[in-house]
């Protein structure tokens, strides 16, 4: 796994003279498991936009060795590099199994296509026992609950053996104990896997997170472990305008534009 | 809605619907063979030479449904030019069947050519079309394929969609139409190839020859029902509606859904092909008139009113509204062009799934009145 990490150096998006990331360098060591926090336009989902293809961007951003920047979405992809969006976007239409082979299918051969499934393929039974979904699998994944949606998504990305999962606020507007089963679910991908997590939830963010970067007005403002960055002066400046250990209650809790 | 962790205990909205697994099992092939033995058995019996010939015509729109349906219905993919390719193939099949009737009065020039031409030469595109197999394969399938292949590639990498798709796609049907009418000399303009005399050395004055031209049609139908039944259950068919629900989810898995879709729109734009070149016997003329703006929407709208998703909804949608055109429109043929607008409108806005979800919408209507949970939740 060695050499497998996500290095950024210098990474810059403008968007018609905004910049919204502003030289960022990041190293995230394979199975970390890294929370990118920060307030409301810090630049945290433009980041993972950037990485991911979908917004253009100068810099470099490397994983495994290859050079991301300027390749299309697609191809991103299939380098072993999955997200997820704010919003749960799964196949509304598509049972949950269809939805998982789906994604496990990226580069089957035409015949394999124009054939009906037949069983299930091995890695879409280890996801759905990985995200505990196997007892809905033929259920429509509309009909799923909020918190199985995100899991859904995120099973959808381990199914393609993805090697570095980015994902955007996985907990928003998750129960209690969804949250913690999507913390434990979280810690056991990050076990053969890197996984970044954009988070404003900070009990989660305590909880989960190995390592931790502070995004502020496009540049990464501190990094370190959860004590660290929770010590340092300038986060603590950030989030509450005032020296004291950030609170749950005063973060921004709100959905980023 | 309430949220659980517990994998079992998950709000329950939509009751799995059991069938007795025999009769699930038969369900499709049964309904295909019914479908066989109404409409390569039954119907050339009941029907007389006039009403089977309609039957001919109103299947050669079905088979354009077909296509519809799987563009539009499950790629989502708003084919509202369809005559374009119903054209390409109608026109090659005609080319082919003038250039034979010519030559069988010992003429090198269609009958329109020696009125309106400016030569003795067959103009050098026509002349590939003398070969059978050129024209009845090549051009009436291929050609549209390859046509829409070009398109596609350009305008699904320039990711255009939508309403945009719609409209360009209904702006190369209008001109194709304008610019078939301005070729008087070489496609017989406005007037376009008519007065088709033979089939493959079979005249199609003889009825015999028309019951055959109406069972080939039918033939093909089913067939072309059956391979996109077979797309629709393949993988293939669950990405293509993935792509339809949300494309950019499916790029972030790794596809390049311009190439899911340009495989729905090119077999779509193969079965119009083949579709335009059966009506050419069945009917005997093929015009700027039958694949314009008009046309192209009336291609969709069967599929629109019986069900764009259904592969039966569709078929039937289409063979029952171009059923619909030719009665009212002897009778009333002012009316026909706003009842066809209204019936679109309709099946659109107020019931997307056509009529074919019509028993799925109400059976949930009923369970909603009976159950305010679930209706609450659905």
């Amino acid at each position: 796994m060695s050499g497998e990490g996500l290095t950024v150096r210098g990474l810059r998006v403008t968007f018609d003279g905004f910049t919204a990331v502003d030289g960022v360098d990041l190293d995230i060591r394979p199975g970390d498991l890294r929370f990118l926090i920060g307030p409301n336009g810090a630049g945290k989902t433009t980041l993972v936009d950037a990485v991911t293809g979908l917004v253009r961007a100068s810099g470099s951003v490397r994983f495994g060795g290859e050079e991301l920047l300027g390749r299309p979405v697609h191809r991103i992809a299939r380098l072993g590099i999955g997200r997820t969006f704010q919003t749960a976007t799964v196949f509304e239409e598509l049972t949950v199994l269809q939805n998982l082979d789906i994604a496990a299918g990226a580069g089957r051969g035409p015949l394999t296509m124009l054939r009906r499934r037949k069983g299930v393929p091995e890695e879409v039974t280890r996801a759905l026992e990985t995200t505990g979904l196997t007892a809905l699998r033929d259920r429509p994944a509309g009909v799923l609950a909020h918190g199985q949606k995100q899991w859904l998504e995120i099973g959808m990305l381990l199914v393609k053996d993805v090697r570095l999962l980015l994902l955007d606020e996985p907990v928003a507007g998750m129960s209690h104990d969804e949250r913690e089963a999507t913390g434990r679910l979280l810690r056991r991908i990050s076990e053969d896997r890197t996984v970044v997590v954009i988070e404003h939830d900070m009990d989660f963010m305590r909880s989960f997170a190995h390592s931790v970067s502070v995004l502020h007005a496009g540049k990464v403002l501190s990094e370190g472990s959860v004590t660290e960055v929770q010590a340092d002066a300038r986060v603590q400046e950030v989030y509450l305008g005032r020296a004291s250990e950030p609170e749950p209650a005063a973060v921004p809790v709100t959905e980023e534009a | 809605m309430t949220t659980t962790t517990s994998p079992a205990g998950t709000t329950a909205t939509e009751p799995p619907v059991t069938a007795p697994p025999f009769l699930e099992r038969f369900r499709v092939p049964g309904a295909f063979l019914l479908g066989a033995v109404l409409l390569l058995g039954i119907a050339p019996l009941v029907l007389s030479d006039f009403r089977l010939n309609l039957l001919a015509k109103y299947l050669c729109y079905a088979v354009v449904a077909v296509g519809v349906s799987l563009a539009w219905g499950r790629g989502g993919l708003l084919v509202l030019g369809q005559g374009v390719f119903f054209g390409l193939g109608g026109y090659a099949m005609a080319m082919h069947l003038k250039l034979a009737d010519a030559a069988v009065t010992g003429q090198t020039l269609p009958d329109f050519m020696q009125l309106y031409g400016t030569g003795d030469a067959l103009p050098w595109w026509w002349k590939p079309f003398a070969d059978p197999a050129f024209a009845a394969l090549a051009a009436t399938v291929l050609l549209p394929m390859a046509v829409a292949t070009l398109l596609g590639f350009f305008v699904f990498r320039r990711r255009v969609k939508g309403a945009y798709f719609a409209i360009l796609s209904q702006a190369l049907a209008a001109a194709f139409a304008v610019w078939l009418v301005g070729q008087q000399a070489t496609t017989g303009g406005t007037n376009g190839l008519t007065d088709i005399q033979g089939f493959f050395g079979y005249d199609l004055d003889d009825p015999v020859n028309q019951r055959m031209v109406y069972l080939i049609v039918a033939g093909v139908l089913l067939l072309l029902m059956a391979a996109a039944r077979q797309l629709f259950v393949s993988r293939y068919g669950e990405l293509l509606v993935a792509v339809r629900d949300s494309e950019e989810r499916v790029r972030f898995l790794g596809y390049n859904p311009a190439n899911v879709k340009l495989v729905a729109y090119v077999v779509a734009a193969g079965m119009a092909g083949l579709a335009g070149a059966l009506f050419v016997p069945a009917v005997g003329i093929i015009s700027p008139a039958l694949i314009g703006i008009v046309p192209s929407i009336g291609f969709v709208i069967g599929a629109a009113v019986g069900g764009r998703a259904s592969l039966l909804g569709a078929v039937l949608g289409a063979v029952a509204v171009a059923w619909t055109q030719s009665t009212l429109s002897d009778a009333y043929p002012a009316a026909w062009t706003y009842l066809q607008g209204l019936l679109f409108v309709v099946a659109v806005g107020f019931l997307p799934g056509g009529l074919a979800s019509l028993v799925t919408v109400l059976r949930r209507k009923r369970r909603t009145t009976h159950d305010p949970v679930t209706g609450g939740a659905a």
